[in-house]
């Protein structure tokens, strides 16, 4: 938003610039000079060490060995090609991502519809909102182990009241374990969703509505041709992003079943991170991690090209 | 506008939906709050109730007995504030000199914000694990700010870049015209109108500090070095067996501060969010 008005105001301003400064050039030693300060800990925090376990998943590198690391080549990779653990965990983080993902955007979808209208509880919304969206991972995995708790939970306690069973121990049993962790997944990302969508709503021409609905048009035709269009690139961008940062997921997981029972809900980051730091696989756990980040880059090009699209 | 025009069943239909979302938002909380304050002995009943018969304080005095809560708390304090202040300290000018030239500079940092925000933290963290055990920094909270500060750096400049823009161009011109210098300019014209955004951003790397765990559970190995929501996770015992009642009123504690900050910049951080993560 801020920046369509700043791209007007700039062009704006270029017809108009004192022709007697070149535009940018005696800026350049000075961007530099300014620019330095955040790019060296970039460079060495996080673009370095990126290219530096890129390189460690060549290697047999593992933690607390006195012999040298060497270069493996592509074996820790064949290895993970046969790691029937390692494709398990992959297919149920992509469960898991798209088991989040997806219900959450057509409810945040459709939560945004509504307070996009005049309804008088849209502040309460607005406040609660906060909730998720400030909680710590790891608390909000300890409230939902609160809530699923088979005996003292209150979630077993309302399906005995409504008559519905005798309730049972979710985070445990094999069958509810990852739908239960898919539930407070889908919770806990509600209002980021939400907002995001809420704010592509508000970018569709309210005349181009009206017009719509003098023409006869019912409420799903006008979600159709005036909202979806201009709501696509936000939508397309937040579920992207969404994907992607469930497939990172960590936190709320290994507090609310530690990857279990059985595995069943031992994501992706789980896996590596107990390979690496429980075992001391480093190399191993490296060649995991260029794996995921070859399925995130798929998903980041779809991001990085709905969003030109947005800026066109 | 469709508002007016909804007729009422089909109005009853959406407040109906707008409830169900409130509840599905705030009851798990009410829930953390109501275990937080339940005596034991109704925690250990069959039929558990929403609100305590009998609210007691005695599982806050119990979970600071069990784990050490105000160390752990002091631990994420200074992470956390370190690395907030750190980052707009050195974001801020990278933001400026993004939001006003937009050269290939600025289009690669750009796409490095994007990219920042996807990165697997698996790839990330062993090399930085190594890196930080030959700077001999892993349990020590400088090695935890300093990775806090590269990780909110991203996100952090992205925000600040939109309040530079929104800062008119013009009066910068003004001051050079005057004969004052870039630097000088940034100072004393720039910086006081973005003070507000400044603080905002800073306040968002704070919390996202603060709620960190990924790291945290890795580069920390010993207690009394523990960050907030590394300790919680100590109360959940070995088997998963938990005390319920203090675990609920340690992590009650712990959220509160992000609670309190975040809804005081919430629609800042919309803001900044939308534009970094959606850009619309």
């Amino acid at each position: 938003m801020t920046s369509v008005t700043a791209t007007k105001r700039r062009t704006g301003q270029g017809a108009g610039r004192p022709p007697h400064r070149p535009p940018g050039r005696p800026v350049d030693h000075g961007a530099w000079f300014l620019v330095l300060p955040a790019l060296i800990p970039i460079l060495l925090l996080s673009v370095g060490p990126l290219l530096y376990g890129i390189a460690l998943a060549f290697t047999d590198a593992q933690s607390g060995r006195t012999r040298a690391t060497q270069w493996v080549g592509t074996l820790n990779f064949q290895d993970l090609l046969h790691d029937t653990l390692f494709w398990e965990s992959f297919r149920i983080g992509l469960l898991w991502a798209v088991g989040v993902t997806v219900p959450q955007f057509l409810l945040a979808l459709g939560l945004a519809l509504l307070l996009n209208q005049k309804l008088r509880l849209r502040w309460l919304a607005r406040a609660l909102a906060i909730i998720p969206w400030a909680m710590p991972e790891v608390v909000v995995g300890i409230m939902w182990r609160l809530v699923y708790n088979p005996d003292a939970g209150i979630l077993n306690e309302t399906l005995r009241d409504l008559g519905l069973g005798d309730g049972r121990d979710w985070l445990t049993s094999l069958a509810t374990a990852l739908p239960a962790v898919i539930l407070v997944g889908i919770w806990a990302g509600m209002p980021q969703t939400t907002v995001a969508l809420l704010a592509g709503l508000q970018n569709t021409p309210r005349e181009l509505h009206e017009a719509a609905a003098l023409d006869g048009a019912g409420a799903w035709r006008r979600f159709q041709t005036v909202t979806w269009p201009t709501l696509k690139p936000v939508a397309l961008a937040i579920t992207a992003l969404n994907l992607i940062w469930n497939l990172n997921a960590f936190a709320l997981v290994y507090v609310l079943t530690g990857g279990g029972p059985g595995g069943r809900t031992r994501l992706p980051m789980l896996f590596a991170y107990e390979e690496a730091f429980r075992y001391g696989q480093f190399g191993y756990a490296a060649a995991m991690g260029c794996v995921l980040v070859a399925v995130v880059s798929v998903l980041l090009a779809v991001h990085l090209v709905s969003r030109l699209k947005g800026d066109e | 506008m469709t508002g007016a025009r909804t007729r009422g069943p089909a109005r009853a239909g959406q407040y109906l939906a707008l409830l169900a979302y409130l509840a599905f938002l705030a009851l798990p909380f009410l829930w953390l709050v109501s275990t937080a304050f339940k005596p034991a002995r109704e925690l250990g009943s069959l039929h558990p109730t929403w609100i305590p018969e009998d609210p007691t304080l005695a599982n806050f005095r119990q979970a600071f007995d069990e784990q050490p809560l105000l160390q752990a708390a002091a631990n994420s304090l200074v992470a956390a504030l370190g690395a907030a202040l750190i980052a707009v300290t050195v974001a801020t000018p990278m933001a400026y000199v993004m939001a006003r030239r937009r050269g290939r500079l600025s289009a690669a940092a750009t796409g490095w914000v994007v990219v920042s925000q996807a990165f697997p933290f698996v790839l990330v963290i062993i090399p930085l694990f190594l890196v930080l055990k030959n700077l001999h920094l892993i349990n020590t909270l400088t090695g935890l700010v300093l990775v806090y500060v590269t990780w909110s750096l991203p996100f952090a400049v992205w925000m600040l870049t939109g309040y530079v823009r929104a800062v008119p161009a013009e009066l910068e011109e003004a001051a050079a015209v005057d004969g004052a210098g870039r630097l000088r300019t940034l100072c004393s014209v720039t910086a006081p109108l973005l003070a507000p955004g400044i603080v905002a951003t800073a306040l968002f790397a704070f919390i996202t500090a603060w709620n960190e765990f990924f790291f945290a559970l890795v580069l920390l190995k010993t207690p009394e070095k523990q960050t907030l929501p590394v300790v919680l996770t100590h109360f959940l015992g070995a088997e998963g067996v938990a005390d319920l009642g203090p675990l609920a009123a340690a992590a009650f504690l712990a959220t509160l501060p992000s609670l309190v900050v975040f809804a005081l910049i919430q629609k800042r951080i919309t803001g900044g969010m939308l534009a970094g993560a959606v850009k619309s």
